[in-house]
């Protein structure tokens, strides 16, 4: 005490000046106040709106909800049309552009986070990787249209339908599996190094079961996204009136999206509310995607933090 | 390369005054000899010609004040500065007489040899028994797994602890006994050197006493380089020390290099003698 006591006469600096003070703490915690007000309106204006939303699909859907909208095929009388076939096609293209985008997005990630040199080509493809990503999806559906269905002569099939979603999700997927790769923390990678592992034992090993729920994460939004876009899958060519399932990778599709689109495009009044009880089958099948996902993903996490 | 056996032979632990009778410096063989190192983190010179020679099975710490390069130094023996990109590394290094540094020598081959703990404890998101292992797997190891992973336990002096979970997360483990894990996965591969680059700093009194004693039971069978910031554990561990400073360019330098006993007690440079006694700055 005596030492600090001599360092204040020393040093002026060190003393308490003669400056007076206006804490005014009952002001600053009023804006405090204010501002949480505001976020909790943000919030709840957010909320309210995904309610009215919902609202005003089960409002006239639900009663149009029942077995034979999920098993029977389309047909011209609301009373016993079905989307089984719109159902099983946005399946079949959920799964197909997730395996595509899955492992060609993963191993982009992983070749530009692991083993690209840091040079302006890499920025370069970085950049357009982005911008890839705010592209509109129409533009995906006409690339979809002349590189699937014409070049590759894959025809308006349930393959071309899916591919063209897999690229459209593909920027997506890298990028969210790009951060995930880059947050697996440093000393992890050493380690594994420091023991004579080469750069792709490393990599198996270890980068990717630590960065797999983050990759996981990046899957679930895109699968989200792909199993609602409509407007590829027309251009591509699904059709309105498809009477079976999709049975081969070549089989002609339509989509539950394109399905609803078409219903809700009809005069008749019966057709807006299987459209809205289409809209109700579509959020059920997404939330229990996701769900599955979100477990999946819980158990490789919970693995991995052993 | 001279392959080491780093079997269960417990050679009787000598006293330190008495190895020393028994082997002068001039007559030890030396496995590790620096010569004209130079390190450049892009335009930066961080380390500046720095030469020393690093005794067979003996303990050998490096010491400074923060920045002065030790650390970068110990991660270009086994090439680790290879995977920062920016990173530039001139001179020589000898590994019982081969270049490591030539640019045909795989990194991967030399960080097998020589193994490498880390500051802060880092044990793979795995169990007890999976960090010990997957070294050893990966370098092809084809002996009974069981047994390796109890050996190198036992070494490192962590078997007592964890014998019964095996399969528990080495992650749950204190942070001395993590650091005592990342011993035993480098004893794992079966090094002749093993680097250290302050291994205790993270952890109590209590878990720091016990890697020094670990470090003084491995030297029987390992060559160790230790890099630390506590002049104590230099003086208490180690054999050999080698001294770094900052030169008015702020580049590290070596300014002495000798037995511990002797730079602790008697330093020939002023600098050293400055800092060990805390009169640096």
């Amino acid at each position: 005490m005596s030492v600090h006591a001599e360092a204040d006469k020393a040093t002026p600096v060190a003393t308490k000046s003669s400056v007076r003070w206006e804490p005014r703490i009952s002001a600053r915690r009023t804006v405090g106040a204010i501002w949480q007000g505001i976020f909790l309106g943000a919030t709840a204006m957010a909320i309210v709106l995904l309610g009215m939303l919902l609202w005003s699909i089960i409002q006239p859907g639900w009663s149009w909800l029942s077995w034979h909208l999920i098993t029977d095929m389309p047909s011209r009388n609301a009373e016993n049309a079905g989307f089984n076939s719109g159902i099983w096609g946005s399946v079949w293209i959920v799964i197909g552009s997730a395996v595509f985008s899955f492992f060609v997005g993963v191993g982009t990630a992983i070749y530009l986070e692991e083993y690209a040199p840091r040079n302006r080509y890499t920025r370069f493809l970085q950049t357009n990787i982005s911008n890839l990503a705010g592209v509109p999806s129409v533009v995906y559906g006409l690339l979809g249209l002349v590189f699937f269905v014409q070049w590759l002569n894959l025809g308006r099939s349930i393959s071309a339908g899916a591919l063209t979603m897999g690229l459209l999700i593909l920027p997506v997927v890298v990028i969210s599996s790009q951060e995930a790769i880059r947050s697996v923390p440093l000393g992890l990678r050493q380690a594994a190094y420091g023991l004579g592992a080469t750069k792709w034992q490393t990599v198996r090993s270890h980068v990717l079961p630590s960065a797999m729920p983050g990759i996981l994460t990046g899957m679930i939004l895109s699968m989200s996204r792909a199993i609602g876009e409509t407007a590829p899958l027309i251009v591509v060519g699904a059709s309105s009136l498809v009477l079976t399932r999709p049975d081969s990778p070549l089989s002609s599709f339509t989509a539950m999206p394109v399905q609803i689109f078409n219903w809700s495009a009809r005069p008749q009044q019966e057709f807006e509310h299987l459209a809205a009880a289409a809209i109700l089958v579509l959020l059920i099948v997404l939330l229990s995607m996701n769900a599955l996902a979100i477990l999946l993903r819980q158990k490789l996490s919970n693995k991995n933090r052993m | 390369m001279a392959v080491q056996t780093t079997s269960t032979v417990t050679t009787p632990k000598l006293s330190k005054s008495n190895f020393k009778d028994q082997h002068g410096y001039d007559s030890e063989e030396m496995v590790v000899q620096l010569k004209g190192l130079n390190v450049h983190y892009g335009d930066f010179h961080a380390v500046s010609d720095v030469n020393f020679d690093v005794p067979k099975n003996r303990i050998t710490s490096l010491i400074g004040p923060s920045g002065c390069g030790k650390s970068t130094v110990l991660r270009c023996i086994n090439r680790m500065n290879d995977l920062v990109p920016s990173a530039r590394v001139e001179g020589s290094i000898l590994y019982f007489g081969q270049e490591i540094l030539a640019p045909k020598v795989d990194p991967v081959e030399v960080r097998r040899r020589i193994g490498m703990v880390f500051q802060k404890p880092n044990p793979f998101p795995k169990s007890i028994y999976d960090n010990v292992a997957w070294g050893a797997r990966i370098n092809g190891f084809k002996g009974n797994m069981n047994e390796h992973v109890e050996r190198c336990l036992r070494q490192a002096a962590l078997w007592e602890e964890v014998k019964d979970k095996l399969k528990a997360s080495g992650m749950a483990l204190s942070g001395g006994q993590q650091q005592r894990l990342c011993i035993a996965r480098a004893l794992a591969i079966n090094p002749d050197v093993i680097l250290l680059d302050e291994p205790a700093s993270a952890l109590d009194p209590i878990s720091t006493l016990k890697i020094e004693e670990l470090l003084r039971e491995l030297e029987a069978n390992y060559t160790i380089i230790i890099v630390t910031h506590n002049m104590q554990q230099a003086a208490r561990v180690s054999d050999k020390t080698v001294f770094f400073s900052l030169n008015e360019r702020r580049q590290g330098i070596l300014v002495e290099t000798g037995p511990t006993e002797k730079i602790f007690t008697n330093p020939d440079d002023r600098r050293t003698e400055d800092y060990i006694t805390g009169r640096f700055g």
